[in-house]
């Protein structure tokens, strides 16, 4: 059933990704500049990097494979669409059928597993070293996301994107425990896969504690831009999950154009406390060694864990 | 489904669930000083609880009992703790006998056990926290893992009280309380029990220079 | 002046009274007086019960009938003859050194606490008060165990408030439980924590939750009888507290919460099905039964042995209770008299030697007949009569349980009889040249307080002969009360 306002809906908000994503980045930059009382970057920073990325010549190393070049594009269309199975305008999304939230973990480890593979393809010590550790944090990361969507799923009983985001967001006013402890978790995911603070950062080049940035060391030009460009798409996408489920309030129910226009001020309202909240998460915290990263996962996955042994408990009733 | 659960109720729930999350910090906090704020915590969590209750059921006693933990739970037992911690100087560190993840994959087995263990009981129960029975066996249960795998006579005592805390919130969750007299018994033990750790902490201190109880090995069958 | 009201007021004034005027050159005889005072209370009260049958106290909080009275006299007796036995014990004690007063202060005010404690527990209606008494025991003991402060009884008392504090939190777990379950019944009001509003309406009381209920009451209970796999504290703190302390842990504490179990058993006796709960006390104490007598031959502290000898006799009468029916409770309820005065008397004899000889290793210990044979007698005649040689009464309680067990539980014989071997093995080798072997030492230049050790004795070798028919009825009311 896949209307055309529907079809406009879902191009709209991946239009709206495309474009908010590095103003995202941007205000957690700035944010952070302003705990740590700096002067700002500009907000538009992102877009000035983007754009001269875009129009800098692309450096290869001489043993670079096709590989190399094409992970930018595989990464950058993952994130796309994962930022379009999202609901995060309304939850009438033509694609939504055929992605749910298990696919949307699926998306996400095939750009990590290009981004890994990329890295390694060099052959640098860096690029091989950030590809391990990527991997070690999702490999602890996706079971705890897993669960997660688990505890959400049988809230809403389908695993749908879309359906969860819609049972949530219509409910009456019920107090699920379960699902703090599942936004706990979901933070704790949030921050290691966009590899901020506790985890990784994104502002450092200091070797040894690199994750994210070890790998695409190597990239230069409308590569290194995509990948950027990507990296905003994958927290915008991530900001936006978070909303949806846990303040789903505002999510347009279907194809309603008031309501999906009233969205987008909200949306961005949203993701501006986020932002802020997120960039006060970093600065409070202080970046642990890489060897406590399995604990800090360890801890996610067991509160996902516990969110839904809490909903078995204290909620269903039959 | 869910939706005729009352209010009180869910707010009962998700302080047991607190709690309950509460006992899993305590049980992966390394340092001292973030424990006590920890428990300090978890007995406000209990004591809102049985303010919820008392305000939904009108009974006139859990108002007390309410009273009586934020008394002893959040003020009176972490001050003297931190007392302790700051005269006995008692730095953070690492002192897990088994690491951590470990202990919280233990632990999580433990809720499962103490979930299954409640529920046929929790279905009887009329009250309206039912549910929080299974909880409060879990909290009992952490507890006693924290107990078991510290080393510094501090946590194994905060664990002790933890322990306390689970036991409350079985209390309130199952029956609305114990009676006064009971509940004012027990409050009084704790409390003479905390003074006298708290003067045992010093006699341990002077006798081993330490609070690590891995000095308190001597006492063996041999 | 009301005789229960005088039992326990006694001493709790005295135990502040004694904490007030700190340690004087009376106070050890101030200590003797009120726990005279205390005994006679006991037995005032103990007539008045044979005579006039159960009765209420403040309220309905209280109740004594004759399950609990026997437990009173046994527990002021033994508390009178062990505060005779502390005065010239302390005193050693503290001339060598050991003690200083404010110690000493401590010792006599929390000795008349943990009395009070004590009676409390045993004579209360409520199963919260019980717990709050019973938790109340436990702090005062901790308090007693650290006397000396050395590392060893700290590490000793460390434990002891560790384990017993988490045992009893489980067993706080068994008593909300209990009053969950009462609760649907009696209605949210105080008394539906009262035993004797509760075994009215026991075979209404849910039995999901007091299965739960009892088993948690077992293990929590349990942790402070000494039964395995919780009784680690047990040997530690008897051997590294004064020896009055340890007297009165094995002679008394112990009982008191085999009590406390006995009382949550006639509940979950009538709400579960048949031999649900005596099924559980009987695993739980063949269990510790048998463990005791294995680690007793590895011991070479001599106050270690005895408190592994009263980790297997708690065994056995957990055991014997588990069984069930008049005879195996008239047999537990008579071994536990015997155990707590038999054992207390060595206790004494055993404090004696270890002072002269200023060890408690029992290879350093030896010829207590030329160092003093009223101590050597002493130590040997409780020692015979704590293994159950025959003119005593712990023979005629353990041939009780046997010959019970061979009747009911035939196949429980194999292990009770190898668990009572090996226990006899044990300690008799280890007694023996402690008490008949050469030494160079010279005579105990004090005369000891032997008369405790010798009257303990005296009533064990009685009621092994002859029980006096008050006595017999008085046991069997109590046997037919626990069902």
């Amino acid at each position: 059933m896949i209307s055309i306002s529907g079809f406009l809906g879902q191009a709209f908000a991946i239009l709206l990704a495309l474009f908010l994503a590095p103003l995202l980045s941007g205000w957690v930059g700035q944010c952070r500049a302003w705990f740590q009382s700096r002067t700002a970057p500009p907000l538009l920073l992102p877009y000035y990097m983007l754009q001269k990325l875009f129009n800098k010549d692309v450096v290869l190393a001489h043993n670079a494979s096709s590989l190399f070049r094409a992970a930018p594009f595989v990464i950058f269309g993952c994130m796309v669409l994962a930022c379009a199975i999202v609901p995060t305008l309304s939850t009438d999304l033509p694609f939504a059928p055929a992605a749910d939230a298990l696919a949307l973990v699926g998306v996400f480890g095939l750009a990590r597993i290009f981004i890994a593979l990329a890295g390694m393809d060099i052959g640098t010590a860096f690029g091989s070293l950030g590809g391990r550790r990527e991997m070690l944090v999702g490999f602890l990361a996706e079971p705890a996301l897993l669960m997660v969507f688990f505890t959400l799923a049988m809230i809403a009983q389908s695993t749908s994107l879309a359906t969860i985001v819609e049972t949530l967001a219509h409910r009456e006013l019920v107090i699920y425990p379960s699902l703090a402890f599942a936004g706990v978790a979901f933070t704790f995911v949030s921050l290691a896969e966009n590899a901020r603070v506790p985890v990784d950062n994104p502002a450092t080049h200091l070797e040894l504690t690199m994750i994210h940035e070890a790998m695409i060391l190597e990239y230069t030009g409308r590569h290194l831009a995509l990948i950027e460009w990507a990296a905003s798409l994958k927290l915008y996408a991530y900001s936006c999950l978070g909303l949806a489920l846990f303040f789903p309030w505002g999510i347009a129910p279907g194809d309603d154009i008031v309501a999906l226009i009233a969205a987008i001020p909200l949306l961005v309202f949203k993701l501006a406390i986020g932002g802020f909240l997120l960039a006060a998460i970093e600065t409070v915290n202080a970046k642990m060694r890489i060897f406590r990263a399995p604990e800090f996962l360890g801890t996610a996955f067991m509160l996902a864990v516990l969110g839904l042994l809490v909903r078995l408990l204290l909620e269903v009733r039959t | 489904m869910t939706a005729s659960i009352p209010l009180s109720a869910q707010l009962i729930n998700l302080f047991a669930a607190v709690i309950l999350l509460l006992a899993f910090a305590m049980l992966a906090q390394r340092r001292m000083h973030s424990l006590v704020n920890l428990f300090a915590l978890q007995g406000l969590a209990l004591c809102l609880a049985t303010l919820v209750a008392a305000v939904s059921t009108g009974q006139v006693h859990l108002y007390f009992s309410a009273g009586l933990t934020l008394l002893l739970k959040v003020l009176a037992l972490p001050w003297i703790l931190y007392r302790l911690v700051r005269q006995l100087n008692i730095k953070g560190d690492v002192e897990a006998l088994i690491n951590i993840p470990t202990i919280m994959l233990v632990g999580i087995g433990l809720v499962m056990v103490a979930f299954n263990v409640a529920l046929p009981i929790s279905e009887l129960s009329h009250t309206i926290t039912r549910g929080t029975l299974g909880i409060a066996l879990a909290v009992v249960m952490l507890a006693f893992l924290m107990m078991i795998t510290r080393q510094k006579a501090i946590s194994q005592v905060v664990g002790f009280l933890s322990m306390e805390n689970g036991l409350f919130l079985a209390a309130t969750s199952a029956t609305y309380g114990m009676p006064m007299v009971v509940e004012l018994g027990i409050a009084l033990d704790v409390l003479v029990g905390m003074i006298i750790l708290g003067v045992f902490f010093f006699q341990i201190r002077d006798q081993f220079d330490s609070l690590d109880i891995r000095h308190m090995e001597k006492l063996k069958d041999s | 002046m009301d005789f229960f009201i005088l039992m326990l007021s006694i001493p709790l004034v005295s135990g502040a009274l004694l904490t007030i005027v700190g340690e004087r050159d009376w106070a050890p005889n101030l200590n003797v007086i009120a726990s005279l005072g205390t005994f006679l209370a006991a037995v005032g009260l103990t007539g008045e019960i044979v005579a006039n049958g159960p009765r209420f106290a403040v309220g309905e909080q209280f109740f004594i009938d004759s399950l609990n009275v026997f437990f009173v006299a046994l527990t002021a007796f033994v508390g009178l003859t062990t505060s005779i036995f502390s005065g010239p014990y302390m005193r050693i004690e503290r001339d060598r050194g050991r003690l200083t007063k404010p110690r000493l202060r401590l010792y006599k005010s929390m000795y008349q606490l943990f009395m009070f404690t004590m009676l409390a527990a045993l004579t209360t209606n409520n199963l919260g008060i019980l717990w709050v008494a019973m938790e109340a025991a436990t702090l005062t003991t901790v308090l007693l165990v650290s006397l000396y402060r050395s590392p060893a009884s700290l590490e000793a008392a460390w434990k002891y408030f560790i384990l017993c504090g988490v045992g009893i939190a489980q067993a706080l777990f068994g008593t909300v439980l209990l009053y969950f379950a009462a609760e649907r019944v009696l209605g949210a009001a105080g008394n539906a924590l009262l035993w004797t509003h509760l075994v009215d309406v026991k075979s209404q009381l849910e039995p999901t939750i007091m299965a739960l209920s009892f088993i948690f009451l077992l293990v929590g209970y349990g942790t402070k009888v000494g039964l395995a796999p919780l009784h680690n504290w047990l040997p530690d703190a008897h051997a590294e507290g004064p020896t009055p302390v340890s007297a009165v842990l094995s002679g008394l504490l112990l009982n008191v919460a085999l009590y406390a179990i006995l009382r949550c058993k006639v509940l979950a006796d009538g709400a579960l099905p048949e031999g649900y709960a005596g099924n559980l006390m009987i695993g739980f104490g063949l269990f510790t039964l048998l463990l005791a007598a294995f680690f007793l031959s590895r011991q070479k502290d001599v106050k270690r042995m005895f408190a592994y000898s009263s980790i297997e006799h708690m065994g056995l009468i957990t055991f014997a209770f588990g069984m069930g029916g008049p005879i195996a409770n008239f047999a537990g309820l008579l071994h536990m008299t015997m155990h707590s005065l038999t054992k207390s008397a060595i206790f004494f004899a055993v404090g004696h030697a270890t002072q002269k000889t200023e060890t408690q290793l029992m290879e350093h210990i030896r010829g207590l007949m030329k160092i003093n044979p009223l101590i050597g007698w002493g130590l040997m005649l409780g020692t015979l009569a704590i293994l159950g040689m025959p003119p005593f009464g712990v023979f005629a309680s353990e041939f009780m349980i046997l010959t019970h067990a061979m009747k009911h539980f035939p196949w429980t014989t194999p292990i009770l009889l190898l668990a009572l071997g090996v226990a006899f093995a044990s300690i008799f080798s280890k007694v023996q040249p402690m008490v008949f072997g050469e030494t160079e030492a010279k005579r105990l230049p004090h005369a000891p307080a032997i008369t405790p050790v010798f009257l303990h004795l005296g009533i064990v070798l009685m009621l092994g002969l002859y029980i006096p028919p008050y006595l017999t009825r008085w046991f069997h009311e109590a046997a037919r009360m626990l069902g």
